[in-house]
């Protein structure tokens, strides 16, 4: 279908570009953004008038529970959801059920992605067989299938020398590691240590269990020379040390989830499951810690770390609870309201949620330049809505931001140059 | 929602017992008074009032217990309630079934009130938020969390003997980190205005950050002791006496247990309490425990007037059960 959008500000971080053109697709692809091409004719109008055009955004964490775990969410309805929120890339960790250790288990996510068509989903391979941390995965095979990169996800390695003859395998393979930086003894905990932890009883996980793992892994990464990427930051301190390796020269990168952004220690007020996670959120300190080292350019993406869940997974009491939350729809107005806080431009969040994750994943996405492919996010940043039970897209509805005042609402989303959401009141 | 919205009716009636945390002062202190007018009631040839005559009460304890136990059920028998004992820690758990499910399966048995301790933080609240509207929930213990009857008949033992809270010297020694029993403590002689509460403990047994509490923290018993009133020791756990936490009970009882001799730093009136079972020889030697300044079986007793106190006011609140057709 040729394509043009009209009139809206077009705002692409990858090019630098920002200002007020017509975009125009063809056969999936954008083909111009200003003047159209020579005898380009319009199939279909986007009116964007007042509305800001970006690239899809692409998420670095989602989990689509999709093979293993259907009675929480299937790839179908979290695509979905994926769509309404302006997502068009979603990474999905190595931990399904089974694992993503095999070339089927990544093909099989990758054929049920395209039978819903609504966003592309990229896979992280397991960086060892099983996530066992014993055996090394077949990592050469996982690349060849697609895997953008290798993770034994939210299992710790304890192991070191496993874990650097896998720093050095997958440095072979030319692939980046996933790391999530979580010492196994200290992190036997549901929550951020602390006062409130002390108030409410519950067993705690200090800073150290993320500072000492991502440390020691760091002096790996500098003794393998492999490229990695740290997962989901929840410290102040973690910060400082990824910015004294990046210093050194390491090639590392990091992210954060757009919770840790917003919530602390505090939200779990009297035992809220919704704000179990894992990371723990932690003090005000850290959260701002968090939002500095996204300034600074520390840490260059955010991510969903989207976990749906079934009601029963957290009716229970609190540490019995499973972690996690269900994050699509918040990802876009979360980092917009960094925006508003005065932490980014918007230049610089728009860039957090596109060209960065996808340069982390070293894919082509997250960018509307002429020839790439029409993933693209039409926002509306003034308008304001509110997240409820009812319109949450998602099948899990595990989420803390219930009844939160959002500002930046998604109006259309296309995905390879296909429209596959439009705000339903226009 | 928070336990003390939870726990209180809009006429400012208790409603539910689930943590000391948040209670007005003065409905602790009705609850002493009450406790109060309930404490003859045990040496009387007959022992029953009939306040709670033909209403159902469950203990439903996922945990093993005897005296919190048996001192509930007792005094809901005392109150003339039909007391069912779940010991559901054998039974329904076992196979799979959510706390939630056992819950609902109860609550078709028309039950007036759950008597609950589980080993888990936060699960007395959670049950109490998923109640009918005239089911009544008394927490008897949540994991680390509170185990608020305890310290509502620590503070009626203490009122008994020394009267007047606000000149005295608590000192509570020991596994402050998992105890349920210091929190609530902590936060009751808080709200009473003790005079000056501290914890006393090695590092590895008081949680961090616990000053943001109400207390001075100290390290070794000594100093800890000094010109207290009132020593509440803490039961250790046999699981934790030799491990990561304490190398052993032998050393344990050298540094932190209670002597006789140890016990000459505080003052000479000194009253000592444990919530008991007592570790004879662990966190306290038998001397201490059957001594003069021990009040560890009045404690017990008390614990049934408390008990009465609170079951007889929450159910107080109760409205009539919608009718099922």
């Amino acid at each position: 279908m040729r394509l043009r959008i009209t009139g809206g500000r077009i705002l692409d971080p990858a090019q630098n570009l920002d200002g007020i053109h017509d975009l125009h697709v063809a056969a999936g692809r954008i083909v111009a953004i200003g003047d159209p091409p020579e005898g380009f004719t319009v199939e279909r109008e986007i009116d964007a008038r007042g509305r800001i055009v970006c690239p899809g955004l692409v998420d670095l964490s989602a989990r689509l529970r999709e093979p293993g775990e259907e009675h929480k969410a299937t790839i179908a309805t979290e695509t979905r959801a994926a769509a309404m929120a302006g997502i068009t890339t979603l990474c999905c960790p190595p931990d399904t059920d089974p694992v993503i250790d095999t070339p089927a288990v990544a093909e099989l996510i990758h054929q049920r992605a395209e039978q819903s068509g609504r966003a592309r989903v990229v896979c992280l391979g397991a960086l060892t067989h099983g996530l066992k941390a014993e055996q090394l995965a077949e990592m050469r095979a996982l690349k060849r299938i697609g895997c953008a990169g290798v993770s034994n996800a939210l299992v710790p390695i304890a192991n070191t020398e496993v874990l650097r003859r896998a720093m050095e395998y997958a440095a072979t393979c030319d692939l980046t590691l996933f790391l999530h930086p979580e010492d196994p003894w200290l992190s036997q905990g549901v929550m951020h240590e602390g006062p409130i932890s002390t108030r409410l009883g519950l067993p705690a996980v200090p800073e150290t269990a993320e500072t000492i793992a991502l440390s020691r892994d760091l002096l790996l990464l500098e003794q393998t020379g492999a490229r990695a990427h740290f997962c989901r930051l929840s410290a102040r301190r973690s910060v400082e040390i990824i910015k004294a390796a990046s210093d050194r020269g390491l090639r590392i990168s990091a992210d954060v989830s757009a919770h840790h952004l917003h919530l602390i220690d505090v939200d779990v007020g009297d035992y809220d499951s919704r704000c179990h996670v894992r990371p723990p959120l932690r003090s005000p300190r850290d959260r701002d810690g968090l939002r500095e080292g996204l300034r600074d350019s520390v840490i260059s993406a955010i991510c969903s770390d989207h976990q749906p869940h079934d009601r029963d997974a957290k009716d229970a009491p609190f540490e019995a609870t499973e972690p996690g939350i269900s994050a699509l729809q918040s990802l876009l107005p979360l980092t917009l309201a960094l925006v508003e806080d005065k932490v980014l431009n918007l230049s610089q969040a728009l860039a957090a949620i596109t060209c960065q994750p996808a340069r982390i994943l070293g894919i082509e996405a997250g960018t509307l330049r002429v020839g790439a492919g029409a993933d693209i996010c039409i926002f509306d940043p003034e308008a304001h809505w509110t997240l409820t039970e009812e319109n949450i897209a998602s099948a899990g509805k595990n989420t803390p931001f219930k009844g939160w005042d959002f500002k930046g609402k998604v109006m259309h989303t296309l995905f390879g140059g296909k429209l596959v959401y439009t705000e339903a009141s226009r | 929602m928070k336990p003390h919205q939870i726990q209180i009716d809009e006429q400012g009636r208790l409603k539910h017992f689930i943590s000391i945390e948040g209670l007005p002062r003065d409905l602790l202190i009705a609850i002493l008074d009450a406790a109060q007018s309930f404490a003859g009631v045990g040496e009387r040839a007959i022992k029953k009032l009939p306040l709670l005559r033909g209403k159902t009460i469950a203990t439903l304890f996922f945990e093993p217990s005897t005296r919190t136990r048996t001192t509930f059920e007792l005094a809901a028998k005392r109150l003339s309630a039909d007391v069912l004992n779940i010991n559901v820690q054998s039974s329904a758990t076992r196979k799979g079934e959510s706390l939630l499910d056992t819950l609902r399966t109860l609550e078709a048995m028309h039950c007036d009130m759950f008597v609950v301790r589980h080993p888990m933080s936060g699960a007395a609240q959670l049950i109490a938020s998923h109640v009918a509207p005239h089911v009544r929930v008394i927490n008897a213990g949540d994991g680390r969390h509170e185990h608020p009857t305890q310290a509502v008949l620590d503070c009626f033992t203490i009122r008994r003997v020394k009267g007047d809270l606000s000149s005295l010297v608590v000192a509570i020694v020991g596994d402050v980190l998992h105890s349920r029993v210091a929190r609530s403590d902590i936060h009751a002689l808080n709200i009473l205005g003790v005079g000056e509460l501290r914890v006393v403990g090695p590092k590895t047994l008081i949680p961090p950050g616990v000053e943001a509490l109400g207390v001075r923290v100290f390290y070794d018993l000594e100093p800890g002791l000094r010109d207290a009133d009132v020593v509440i020791m803490l039961r250790l756990q046999n699981e934790r006496m030799q491990g990561t936490l304490l190398p052993s009970a032998h050393e344990y009882f050298q540094a932190y247990g209670l002597t006789a001799a140890k016990l000459a730093v505080a003052r000479p009136d000194v009253t000592v309490m444990h919530p008991g079972p007592i570790n004879r020889g662990v966190e306290i030697d038998t001397a201490v425990a059957d001594g003069p300044h021990s009040v560890i079986l009045q404690q017990v007793s008390h614990g049934i007037a408390v008990r009465m106190a609170i079951m007889s006011m929450a159910m107080g609140s109760q409205a009539a059960p919608r009718r099922t057709r």
